[in-house]
């Protein structure tokens, strides 16, 4: 028989308001085994954890249960209080009192009748804990970022900078991702070309990394410290050792009607091309879905031309297999379709563009080599209308999104600000539901296209756009005049809201990392874990853990390296006990739990057993390297007969909690 | 067939190929046959049978004689082969100890099929032709064998035997309009109620003699979970009457992608219980859910249940067919 202490904690008002903590303890020392149960205000404080300290030597406890907030908080303080104390930390069980329930209920009397539940089942568990001891497993002192745009970028140089290998997963031709097709960054207006590419000629630079462009990542496995990643390096058709990116062959292809997803199909390029001239890799690639030489056999122009022979037109995809100790995901964002959002007319004319395109636009590396003029007839626009908040704040789910995109206020200010700057007779309206410019000097940046650039920002959202004879008539309400507004436009740009990359939900998967409802990555804490997901060796930066601006993702990024150097940093991690075991007596050897083991972390060998009349019995039975096994117990629901089971959390200590909860 | 059947065992035994045949005797009676182990010439031509009442599938057995010294000769039957190879699968068989004689089949018979169309008294069946001649306490008898065949038989799945050493007969193909969920689409197609009803009679018959699971091919764990004492639920006493029910589902899912439909727990109910159905409805939502799969037809792909792929159909799946909260 276990000698159980019970702690019930207050956690302040936190449980105390909602559960009478009190009757709690008194309820579960009645329970068979418990030989202290006591309550405190703070368990988790240095008196709290004496006091447990104290009874656990005073009442030579073998096991205690602390009800307390939920074990994600605390278990793992509680377990160094009883390993001090010389207890084995496996023998402490949480009783999650807090977050599921004095937290959901109101009345306290629900509230303290689920809590003495909640602390029946975890004595019920301790009855059948055994002490654990935990391994050590080694780490593979190398990183994976996935996705080489600015966040990107920066998470792989400071990786690198401390000493570490990092290598850049990015499934475009080229690193540099959104801030690549920027032309200035707010508040400081400067060139998003000046200050981006100097750090993508460092990251091709830098020994320490390698780009792996136009790749994408098509396997994950293992676990913290010793990832297994499968990289698909797709066939660019162009070899990138002999490529020198002179740019004849891009010069000389004749499939010219190209569209350039650079420039958002503003413009054309040709089969095989550069993205840009800033490029890193600087090397071409062939588009397979244009190419006539790939297509049909006939052309071959590039081939001919390329003093480098370069040119392979039977390249293959490559499958690339590293190990990783750490997996950064950087994966950015994109803006959303404009499929749905008919009333701007932005399928209808071409002069309704989006704040990319028009960044594009202004762009001096973009396809009107930055003098502003329409999409339609080449002219100079007189009148241009930005509508914010295009699919950002919605409330009908379908349409668009809940969130705020965060960026689009101040991009958009930017926006006007540089149009009247360098066309001062061109009227601006910029229509909106809030300006929110918090952030150093934002807010000074935007009273800044106010006040000195005379940008007529008007509360109100645009209801329809129509093209009628080359302009576009806007309708729009002026909530602050209260009056209907009609500005015949000549262009329109809408703010479209961002999403996450399409990408981000099939690598989740793959990481097994959790997304929110918008695929959104989630951080293992929203504020004390931000740039962590909650699966242990995955780290996140930049958008793709939510809206964020250039000055953010930097920051973000940087302290995703920090975490990551952090780990990477370690020999050895202390790997979980808590892993599975097969019972050989019981085990078939059908090898369903070695077909679901995620981490290959089981193997089959044929053992001698004693069999009836004293004969010898050859069978093959499971066996689970401690080192590999990440306890997810996948193998226990395989196994048919009921063989594997899970140190810590036994098949028979969850059927106890749950008899524990039905009595 | 029988006479070509009886000659193989006695080659393979005296050509040194196998030491024993796995096979079928008669048992009480003469339709009652029962799988049996035969070591020389002699025993062969005295009792080893086969007829059309030779339903009893025998791949289960050579999981314990695959173990044992020498090598065995086993008759497998279309769809014992595919049992055969999901053990196989499973590594619960050592191929190399065994020598697989595929025998082609046109369908089992059943002395309970024939009682139903009102004969009675049988105490002897002549394969003739379409037909079965049958010699009854009553006068000789005549009836087609397509009346009489086995539930599992009148929707056979396939004539292939999937894998083998050699053939007696010519190999057929799978059978893909077997209608074999009939019955399942019927019951898919009641109220949960009237569904309910339906398995509430049948499996309150139930009298757990256990012997659906013990000649289940995919039921062989090392100690099954309600044989082993530690597991809480052996030998317990039925806590209400609904335990039974329990016992019969709990199996279904227990085998469930690991199934080959063989049909044998629907044979050997003494209670005449249509177990096969739940397998069946298994095996019909997995083909609905993950694609085609056909347990034991092939060594190479991965059981949906124990496979994991992004294309894999989500929880909500549940609620897109309707069911509930």
């Amino acid at each position: 028989m276990q000698r159980i202490g019970v702690f019930v904690c207050w956690c302040g008002s936190n449980i105390a308001a909602t559960v009478d903590v009190e009757a709690v303890a008194n309820a579960l020392a009645m329970e068979p085994g418990v030989v202290i149960s006591t309550n405190y205000q703070y368990m988790c404080s240095q008196a709290g954890q004496e006091m447990i300290q104290n009874a656990i030597r005073e009442h030579k406890l073998t096991g205690i249960v602390v009800c307390s907030c939920s074990p994600r908080m605390h278990e793992a303080t509680f377990r160094k209080t009883a390993q001090q104390a010389g207890l084995n930390p496996y023998m402490v069980e949480i009783a999650n009192i807090r977050e599921q329930c004095s937290w959901v209920h109101k009345d306290k009397l629900t509230g303290t009748e689920k809590a003495i539940i909640l602390g029946r089942a975890a004595i019920a568990k301790v009855h059948l804990n055994a002490p654990l001891t935990a391994g050590q497993s080694p780490v593979t002192k190398r990183a994976l970022v996935i996705g080489g745009g600015i966040a990107g970028i920066q998470t792989a140089l400071d990786i690198a900078d401390a000493g570490f290998e990092v290598d850049i997963v990015e499934k475009k031709p080229t690193i540099g991702g959104k801030m690549s097709q920027i032309d200035k960054t707010f508040p400081t207006l400067d060139c998003a070309a000046c200050i981006l590419t100097p750090k993508m000629v460092d990251v091709a630079q830098n020994e320490k990394i390698k780009i792996y462009s136009y790749s994408e990542v098509e396997a994950v496995k293992g676990f913290v410290g010793n990832f297994h990643v499968t990289i698909r390096k797709k066939a660019r058709y162009v070899d990138e050792t002999k490529c020198t990116g002179c740019g004849l062959c891009t010069e000389k292809c004749p499939q010219k009607k190209v569209p350039n997803e650079f420039n958002l199909g503003l413009d054309t390029r040709r089969a095989i091309y550069i993205p840009f001239a800033q490029a890193i890799p600087k090397v071409a690639t062939i588009d397979a879905d244009y190419c006539s030489m790939l297509k049909s056999g006939k052309c071959g122009v590039c081939s001919k031309v390329c003093t480098a022979g370069a040119i392979d037109y039977k390249q293959t995809d490559q499958l690339i297999e590293q190990e990783y100790g750490a997996i950064v995901v950087a994966t950015g964002f994109n803006p959303i379709s404009m499929d749905k959002f008919d009333e701007f007319a932005y399928s209808k004319s071409p002069d309704v563009v989006t704040s990319l395109e028009y960044e594009r636009l202004m762009n001096a590396a973009g396809p009107t080599g930055g003098t502003l003029l329409r999409p339609s007839d080449k002219t100079h626009p007189h009148t241009i209308v930005f509508v914010q908040c295009v699919g950002s704040r919605c409330d009908s789910s379908e349409k668009g999104k809940s969130y705020c995109s965060k960026i689009c206020c101040m991009y958009t200010a930017k926006h006007a600000m540089l149009t009247r700057e360098k066309y001062p007779d061109t009227e601006v309206y910029v229509f909106y539901i809030d300006v929110r410019t918090p952030g150093k000097n934002f807010d000074e940046f935007y009273r800044r296209a106010v006040e000195d650039y005379d940008v007529h920002y008007v509360k109100g959202m645009v209801g329809k756009v129509t093209p009628e004879n080359g302009k576009l008539k806007v309708q729009a309400s002026d909530l602050l005049g209260g009056r209907q507004m009609h500005i015949d436009a000549d262009m329109v740009v809408l703010a479209a809201a961002i999403e996450p990359d399409k990408s981000a939900r099939p690598l989740a998967t793959m990481l097994t990392a959790s997304m929110d409802t918008n695929d959104f990555f989630t951080e293992a804490h929203p504020k004390l874990r931000p740039v962590e997901s909650p699966t242990a060796g995955i780290f996140l930066s930049g958008a793709c853990q939510g809206p964020k601006d250039i000055p953010e993702t930097v920051a973000q990024a940087g302290a995703a390296a920090s975490k990551v150097i952090g780990l990477l940093a370690k020999d050895n991690l202390t790997c979980n006990p808590c892993v599975a075991k097969s019972d050989e007596m019981m085990c078939n050897g059908c090898s369903a739990c070695e077909k679901v083991c995620p981490y290959g972390a089981i193997t089959y060998m044929d053992k001698e057993f004693r069999g009836p009349n004293r004969t010898t019995l050859i069978r093959r039975v499971a066996s689970v390297n401690p080192a590999v096994c990440q306890g997810c117990g996948a193998c226990t629901v395989a196994c048919p007969s009921g063989a594997m089971d899970l140190q810590g959390f036994s098949n028979s200590q969850i059927m106890a909690e749950v008899d524990a909860i039905c009595k | 067939m029988r006479e070509m059947i009886k000659a193989k065992a006695i080659e393979l035994l005296e050509n040194g190929t196998v030491n024993r045949v796995l096979g079928w005797k008669a048992g009480e009676f003469f339709y009652d046959l029962t799988p049996g182990i035969f070591t020389s010439r002699e025993e062969i031509e005295e009792t080893f049978e086969y007829s059309v009442f030779s339903a009893a599938n025998l791949s289960k057995y050579l999981i314990a004689e695959s173990r044992k010294e020498g090598k065995i000769a086993v008759f497998l039957k279309p769809c014992d082969s595919y049992s055969f190879q999901q053990l196989l699968k499973e590594h619960r068989i050592w191929r190399d100890r065994v020598y697989v004689v595929g025998i082609a089949c046109d369908g089992m018979c059943s002395m309970d099929v024939i009682r139903d169309k009102g004969i009675t008294g049988v105490t002897a069946v002549e394969e003739d032709g379409e037909n079965l001649k049958l010699t009854t306490l009553y006068g000789d008898k005549t009836i087609a064998k397509a009346d009489a065949l086995l539930e599992r038989c009148v929707h056979c799945k396939s004539r292939k035997v999937v894998v083998f050493d050699e053939m007696i007969g010519e190999n057929g193909e799978e059978i893909p309009d077997s209608h074999r969920f009939d019955m399942v689409e019927k019951l898919e197609a009641m109220t949960p109620e009237e569904r309910f009803a339906f398995w509430r009679g049948e499996l309150s018959r139930c009298i757990r003699c256990n012997a659906c699971r013990n000649v289940c091919p995919a039921c062989s764990c090392e100690k099954c979970v309600f044989d082993n004492d530690k597991s809480g639920i052996a030998q317990k006493a039925a806590a209400s009457d609904f335990e039974e029910n329990n016992f019969h589902i709990i199996r279904a899912f227990h085998v469930a992608s690991r199934c080959t439909d063989c049909g044998e727990c629907s044979r050997v109910c003494p209670q005449n219980i249509p177990l096969h159905l739940l397998n069946r409805k298994f095996i019909r939502d997995i083909n609905e859910l993950y694609g085609e799969y056909q347990a034991g037809s092939d060594m190479d792909t991965k059981p949906p249940l124990m496979n994991f792929t992004t294309d894999d159909c989500e929880p909500s799946v549940v609620y897109e067919r309707g069911g509930k909260v």
